[in-house]
């Protein structure tokens, strides 16, 4: 990178950029995670991808959504380094619900441990979709611009990791149904 | 991505398919309790926050030998 151009005269905006930035990290690790099945590895991604925005600042457009250009970085990252281990590291359907039990913070319910397994199971580009836009908050148009493809693309990515997830989880509880639960009155014709 | 804690879901995922057939209604139940896990599976992480290590990897940034590190290494992958 030839652009590490001598100061930048924006030193006045590095202290709000690196407020930006560490605004930012929460939710990222929060991504990264979903992305990487592993804490560690994602506090590593989250770490290269703030190296690499600072690095690279000057491609950032002031004024535009500094988050969603760090979840940019932060998935190309990943993906570039995904293509690279993917013949190492078998990505086994376990690996993703048991990295994240290791969270100390985490809630152990087992519904919550269902659902993260189900989640773990879907395919990693119905699952970034599902994430950026049902949990990150990002706009589908957003979402697109992270994943660097059509809006239509993220819909229906999102649409099917959401159908997936309902299959998973209904076939996967059938036998923890009991008749009290708040499920009959939804049987019983009353809708929602 | 602030005012999510008021969704986080109280317990379980109480709204299962019995049969498997596709049931608008159920289906809705099904899809409302997946986004509450979702973000409250999510936020489990945005709420511890910012770790130690990147607070202080933002606040050395703004030394020039931690910029040009970075620019070092990110040429030279």
């Amino acid at each position: 990178m030839s652009r590490e151009s001598s100061g930048r005269s924006a030193s006045r905006d590095d202290a709000s950029v690196r407020e930006a930035m560490l605004a930012a990290v929460p939710s990222l690790r929060a991504f990264a995670i979903s992305l990487s099945a592993n804490v560690d590895r994602a506090d590593d991604l989250v770490q290269e991808t703030l190296l690499r925005a600072w690095a690279n600042l000057d491609s950032f457009e002031p004024g535009t959504n500094m988050s969603a250009w760090l979840f940019t970085i932060l998935r190309n990252l990943f993906r570039s380094e995904y293509r690279k281990r993917r013949r190492e590291v078998p990505d086994s359907d376990g690996a993703y619900a048991d990295s994240m039990k290791t969270q100390p913070e985490q809630s152990s319910k087992v519904e919550f441990e269902e659902f993260r397994e189900a989640l773990g199971k879907l395919p990693s580009d119905q699952r970034e979709a599902l994430v950026l836009v049902g949990a990150s908050g990002f706009s589908y148009e957003e979402a697109a611009e992270i994943c660097g493809c059509a809006v239509g693309t993220i819909k229906s990515r999102v649409n099917r990791a959401r159908t997936r997830l309902a299959e998973l989880l209904a076939i996967e509880s059938i036998e923890d149904l009991g008749p009290d639960r708040e499920l009959r009155a939804v049987f019983s014709g009353g809708g929602s | 991505m602030k005012d999510r804690k008021s969704l986080r879901p109280e317990g379980a995922l109480q709204v299962r398919s019995t049969t498997g057939r596709p049931d608008p209604a159920l289906n809705r139940e099904i899809q409302t309790k997946i986004g509450q896990q979702l973000r409250a599976i999510y936020d489990d992480v945005v709420d511890q926050g910012v770790p130690d290590r990147f607070a202080e990897l933002l606040r050395n940034l703004d030394a020039p030998s931690v910029r040009a590190k970075a620019a070092d290494k990110d040429s030279g992958e």
